[in-house]
C-alpha cells in the first residue's frame, strides 16, 4: 500500500514539474549533454609490444587482428548488440542471439558491457594457441553463467538451449521440445563423477581428458589465424 | 557477406571450441587452408594516380574485379603494379567501399559515368550504401525519365507518319488524347472548350434579373423566364454537342469499360442528364420542384475544363493525396465546435429570449466564431458566455488560421513525401529481398556444399575437381563452422522443403503398422544404431515403425533390390554411385535409404510386403526404415527416387 502511495507521489509530482515546464515554455530543452557522453566512448588498446608478450600472437597477426577489428568498431570496442549482430550473420537459419550472449559474457572478462581489442586478443589467445586445460578451462567459464564454478544442470540447459536456437526451425531430423534435455542428460551422465547434480572444474577436465573424441577435436581449431 | 563478417568469421570459428565438449560426434576436420601469408601491400594504378592497399582488403569480395584472379589481367610486371586505364577520381569510391563495405554515389559526377564504372570493376549497383542509394535512384530516374521523353518527342514528331495504318478508332482516341497532334483534333479542342464556356455562361446569365417591359409591370424577372426560347436552344446545342463528343469518345476508347468508370465520362454524363431528364420529364407542377434541382447540376460542366486545363487536374490530385490531412483538420475542428458549442449552450441557457435554443444552434455561432467571421447573428449576453465565447474565438484563431498556411505547405511536402514513401517502400523491398537472397544464399550454399560432399568424400581426384564448385577460403571455413554445430546438436540444416515433408510424415505417425517389429534389429546397417544419437535414433525408430508412413511407395522389387545390396547411394547425384561397403558411422552418413518420408496407405502394407519377401520382407521395411535414419538432409530430388 504504502508503494502504491509513494508512486502516486512520484506520479503526481512528476505532473506538477510538467505543468511547470509547460508554462514556462521550458518543455522541450536539448539535451547536450547526452550527446557529449554518447561521443566520448573511445578505446585504444595497450601498446603492441606489450599484447605480444600477453598473448601467444606474434605481432603480425596482432597487426593483422587490430586492423580487421578496428575497421569493424572504429570506438574500438564492442558492445553486446553488436556482438550479437555479427554472431548472427553467421548462422542465418537460427536465433543465435541468446549463445551471443552468453559468448559474450564469456569474452568480457572484465564485466564492463564492453568487449575490447584486449578481451578480444586474450579470448583468441587461449582458443587458438593455448593448452587444451586452458580451453577447457575456458569451455567451462563459458557454461558456467553466474561464475560460481560450478555447471548447474539449468546453466547448462541454457546453453544447450541456446546452441539449439541456432539451428533454426529446418532441421533433419525434425528438432523436438526436449532434444536439449536430452542432451543436457547426456552430459551430466559423463561430466557428473560423483553425481552430485553439479559438475565442478575438476571433474570437467578430468571427463574431458577421457573422451578422446574431445581431445581430437581440440586440434581442429588451430590454423584459424 | 559483408567484408566485416570475414573479419569476424576467425573469432566465431574460434568460439565454437565452446561447443567441443558439448558435441558427441566427432567434428569435422578443419579445411586445408593454406597458411596465411603475411599481408601485403598491392599497388593499384589508375590513370597515373597510385592507390595503395592491403591484398586484405581487396580479398573481402571476391566476386568483383578487384577481388578475383581477374585483376591479374591487369598487371603489369614490369613496374609491380595493377594498371587501369580508368577515371581515378571514380576509382576513389570504388576502393573506398572495399575499405569500409559502403559504397558512395559522388555527388558531383554523371550518374551513367558511374554506373560505367560500377559495371567495369563488377560491383552491382544495389550495393550503394543507404545514405546514398535515395539520391542514386533519384538521378538515374530522372536521367532515364529525361532519355524516355526525348525519345518520346522524336516518335511523336514523326508520329502521323508511322502511324498510317492504324485503325480509325485508334486515331480517333490519339485526336480526344493529344489535341496537338492534328489540326482537325485541335480544331474539335478549341470548339468544345468554347461551348463549354458558353453553356456555363449560359447558366449563369439565366438567372440575372432582367427588366421585363410586358406582364408583370413591378417587373424583374430572370431572363431565363424573359427569353425562354433562346436559352432553351443554346442549351440543346450545347447539350447535343456535348452528347456527340462523349458518345464519340467511347467508341475511341481502347477499353470502354475502364472508360466508362474514369472521372472525366462520369463528369460528361453529369453534365448532359439534367437536360434529357428533363426533356422526358412533364411539366406538371409537383415534378418540376424536382426538375429545377437537377439543373444545379448542370454547373458541373465546368469541371470539363479540367480536360483542357492541366493545372486543375494537378490541383484535384494534390487534393486527393492530401486528404487525409484535410481529413484530420476537419476532425479536430468538429471536435472543437462540439466542445464550446456545449459549453456556450449551457452558458447561455439561463438566458431568456436566447438564440441559442440548443447545442446545434449553437454550432452555428462556433463556427462563424472559430473563423472568426462573427455575423452577429447570435451573441452571448451572460458573462460566462462572453468569457467562453472569447476563449472560443482566440482558439478559433489558433485551430484554424494556424494549419492553413501548413496546409499548404503539405501540399508540396505531402506530394513529394508520397512520392518518396513509396520509393522508400519500394527500396526496402528490394533491400529485404537482397538480405533475405544473401542468407538463403548462405543457407543454399552450404546445402550445396553438404551435397558436394559426398561427392568429395567417395570419388577420386578427377571427379572432385568436375563436381566440387570453387569455394573461396572463407566459404570453406564457414562450412566448417557449420558442419561443426551440425555435429555438435546431432541435427542437420535441411531446406524448407525438405523440413515440411519430414513434420508431414511424422504427423502420418499415427497410423500403426502389423507388418513391422518394433524389435527387429537391422543386420547390415546395425552399427547405425549404436553411433550417433542413439537414444534419438531409438526413439526414431519406434515411432517410425509405428507408422506405415515409413514404407516405401517403391515396389517390391525395389525393396528386395534393396535388401540384397544394401549399398549407400550417394546423396547427390541420381545416377547414383555405388559404394561397395556401408560405411554408416557419423561422419558419412550421406546414404540414402531415401524413401522414408513418402506417405503410403496403409492397405499397401501387409499385402505387398508379405507375398515377396516373407521373411524378409518386415525385416527389409525395417531395414529400410533403420537405414534410413541415417539419412541426413534429404534433398527433394533425391527424396523421390523409387529407383536404384
Amino acid at each position: 500500500m504504502s508503494g502504491c502511495r509513494k508512486r502516486c507521489k512520484r506520479e503526481f509530482l512528476k505532473f506538477a514539474q510538467y505543468l511547470l515546464r509547460l508554462l514556462t515554455g521550458s518543455l522541450h530543452t536539448d539535451s547536450v549533454e547526452d550527446e557529449l557522453e554518447m561521443a566520448t566512448v573511445r578505446h585504444r588498446p595497450e601498446a603492441l609490444e606489450l599484447l605480444e608478450a600477453q598473448s601467444k600472437f606474434t605481432k603480425k597477426e596482432l597487426q593483422i587482428l587490430y586492423r580487421g577489428f578496428k575497421n569493424e568498431c572504429p570506438s574500438g570496442v564492442v558492445n553486446e548488440e553488436t556482438f550479437k549482430e555479427i554472431y548472427s550473420q553467421f548462422f542465418p537459419q537460427g536465433d543465435s542471439t541468446t549463445y551471443a550472449h552468453f559468448l559474450f559474457n564469456a569474452f568480457d572478462t572484465d564485466h564492463n558491457g564492453a568487449v575490447s581489442f584486449e578481451d578480444f586478443i586474450r579470448g583468441l589467445s587461449i582458443l587458438l594457441r593455448g593448452t587444451v586445460q586452458e580451453k577447457l578451462n575456458w569451455a567451462f567459464n563459458l557454461y558456467d553463467i553466474n561464475k560460481d564454478g560450478y555447471i548447474t544442470k539449468e546453466e547448462m540447459l541454457d546453453i544447450m538451449k541456446a546452441i539449439y536456437d541456432m539451428m533454426g526451425k529446418c532441421t533433419y531430423p525434425v528438432l523436438k521440445e526436449d532434444a536439449p534435455r536430452q542432451h543436457v542428460e547426456t552430459f551430466f551422465q559423463k561430466m557428473d563423477k560423483n553425481k552430485d547434480g553439479v559438475v565442478t572444474i575438476d571433474e570437467f577436465i578430468e571427463s574431458c581428458q577421457k573422451d578422446e573424441n574431445i581431445m581430437r577435436s581440440m586440434q581442429l581449431f588451430e590454423n584459424v589465424i | 557477406m559483408a567484408a566485416g563478417v570475414a573479419t569476424w568469421l576467425p573469432f566465431a570459428r574460434a568460439a565454437a571450441v565452446g561447443w567441443l565438449p558439448l558435441a558427441q560426434q566427432p567434428l569435422p576436420p578443419a579445411p586445408g587452408v593454406k597458411a596465411s601469408r603475411g599481408d601485403e601491400v598491392l599497388v593499384v594504378n589508375v590513370s597515373g594516380r597510385r592507390f595503395e592497399t592491403w591484398k586484405n582488403t581487396l580479398d573481402r569480395y571476391p566476386d568483383t574485379l578487384l577481388g578475383s584472379s581477374e585483376k591479374e589481367f591487369f598487371y603489369d610486371a614490369d613496374s609491380g603494379e595493377y594498371f587501369f586505364d580508368r577515371d581515378p577520381d571514380m576509382f576513389r569510391h570504388v576502393l573506398n567501399f572495399y575499405r569500409t563495405g559502403r559504397l558512395h554515389c559522388p555527388r558531383q559526377e554523371c550518374i551513367q559515368a558511374f554506373d560505367e564504372e560500377l559495371a567495369f570493376y563488377g560491383l552491382v549497383p544495389e550495393l550503394v550504401g543507404d545514405c546514398c542509394l535515395e539520391e542514386y535512384r533519384d538521378r538515374k530516374k530522372e536521367n532515364a525519365e529525361r532519355l524516355a521523353e526525348d525519345e518520346e518527342a522524336e516518335q511523336a514528331a514523326e508520329g502521323p507518319a508511322l502511324r498510317a495504318g492504324s485503325s480509325l478508332r485508334q486515331r480517333l482516341w490519339r485526336a480526344f488524347e493529344n489535341p496537338h497532334t492534328s489540326t482537325a483534333a485541335l480544331v474539335f479542342y478549341y470548339v468544345t472548350g468554347f461551348f463549354i464556356a458558353v453553356s456555363v455562361i449560359a447558366n449563369v446569365v439565366e438567372t440575372i434579373p432582367c427588366r421585363s417591359l410586358a406582364r408583370r409591370p413591378p417587373g424583374e424577372q430572370p431572363c431565363g423566364d424573359r427569353f425562354p426560347t433562346a436559352f432553351f436552344c443554346m442549351d440543346t446545342a450545347c447539350v447535343l454537342i456535348f452528347t456527340g463528343e462523349y458518345l464519340l469518345r467511347l467508341f475511341a476508347a481502347p477499353s470502354r469499360c475502364r472508360f466508362l468508370r474514369s472521372v472525366m465520362s462520369l463528369i460528361d454524363v453529369v453534365a448532359i442528364l439534367p437536360y434529357y431528364i428533363g426533356l422526358f420529364v412533364p411539366k406538371n407542377e409537383d415534378v418540376s420542384g424536382a426538375f429545377v434541382t437537377l439543373r444545379v447540376f448542370r454547373v458541373f460542366r465546368i469541371f470539363k475544363f479540367s480536360r483542357h486545363s492541366q493545372g486543375l487536374r494537378i490541383l484535384g490530385y494534390t487534393l486527393k493525396s492530401c486528404a487525409s490531412e484535410l481529413g484530420f483538420l476537419l476532425f479536430s475542428l468538429t471536435m472543437a465546435i462540439i466542445i464550446f458549442a456545449t459549453v456556450m449552450f449551457y452558458a447561455e441557457k439561463g438566458t431568456k429570449k436566447t438564440n441559442f435554443t440548443s447545442i446545434p444552434a449553437a454550432f452555428w455561432y462556433t463556427i462563424v466564431t472559430m473563423t472568426t467571421l462573427g455575423y452577429g447573428d447570435m451573441v452571448p449576453s451572460t458573462i460566462a458566455g462572453k468569457i467562453f465565447g472569447s476563449i472560443c474565438s482566440l482558439s478559433g484563431v489558433l485551430v484554424i488560421a494556424l494549419p492553413v498556411p501548413v496546409i499548404v505547405s503539405n501540399f508540396s511536402r505531402i506530394y513529394h513525401q508520397n512520392q518518396r514513401a513509396d520509393k522508400r517502400r519500394a527500396q526496402q523491398k528490394v533491400r529485404l529481398a537482397r538480405i533475405r537472397l544473401a542468407k538463403s544464399g548462405t543457407t543454399n550454399a552450404f546445402l550445396q556444399y553438404k551435397q558436394n560432399r559426398g561427392l568429395e568424400d567417395s570419388g577420386s581426384g578427377e571427379d572432385q575437381a568436375l563436381c566440387v564448385r570453387n569455394r573461396s577460403a572463407f566459404e570453406k571455413q564457414h562450412h566448417h563452422l557449420l558442419h561443426c554445430l551440425e555435429k555438435t546438436t546431432c541435427h542437420e540444416f535441411t531446406d524448407e522443403l525438405t523440413f515440411n515433408e519430414a513434420l508431414g510424415a511424422v504427423s502420418l505417425g499415427g497410423r500403426t503398422s502389423r507388418s513391422t517389429s518394433v524389435s527387429s534389429q537391422p543386420v547390415g546397417p546395425g552399427n547405425l544404431l549404436s553411433s550417433c544419437c542413439p537414444r534419438r535414433a531409438k526413439r526414431r525408430a519406434l515411432r517410425l515403425a509405428n507408422s506405415t508412413a515409413s514404407v516405401s511407395r517403391a515396389s517390391m522389387q525395389e525393396l528386395d533390390t534393396l535388401r540384397r545390396s544394401p549399398v549407400p547411394q550417394s546423396r547427390s547425384s541420381l545416377n547414383a554411385k555405388l559404394h561397395d561397403n556401408l560405411d554408416l558411422n557419423c561422419d558419412s552418413r550421406d546414404f540414402v535409404a531415401a524413401i522414408i518420408s513418402i506417405p503410403t496407405p496403409p492397405a499397401n502394407t501387409p499385402d505387398e510386403s508379405r507375398p515377396s519377401s516373407p521373411g524378409g520382407g518386415g525385416g527389409a521395411s525395417s531395414t529400410l526404415r533403420n537405414s534410413s535414419l541415417g539419412t541426413p538432409c534429404l534433398l527433394p530430388e533425391t527424396v523421390k527416387i523409387s529407383s536404384l
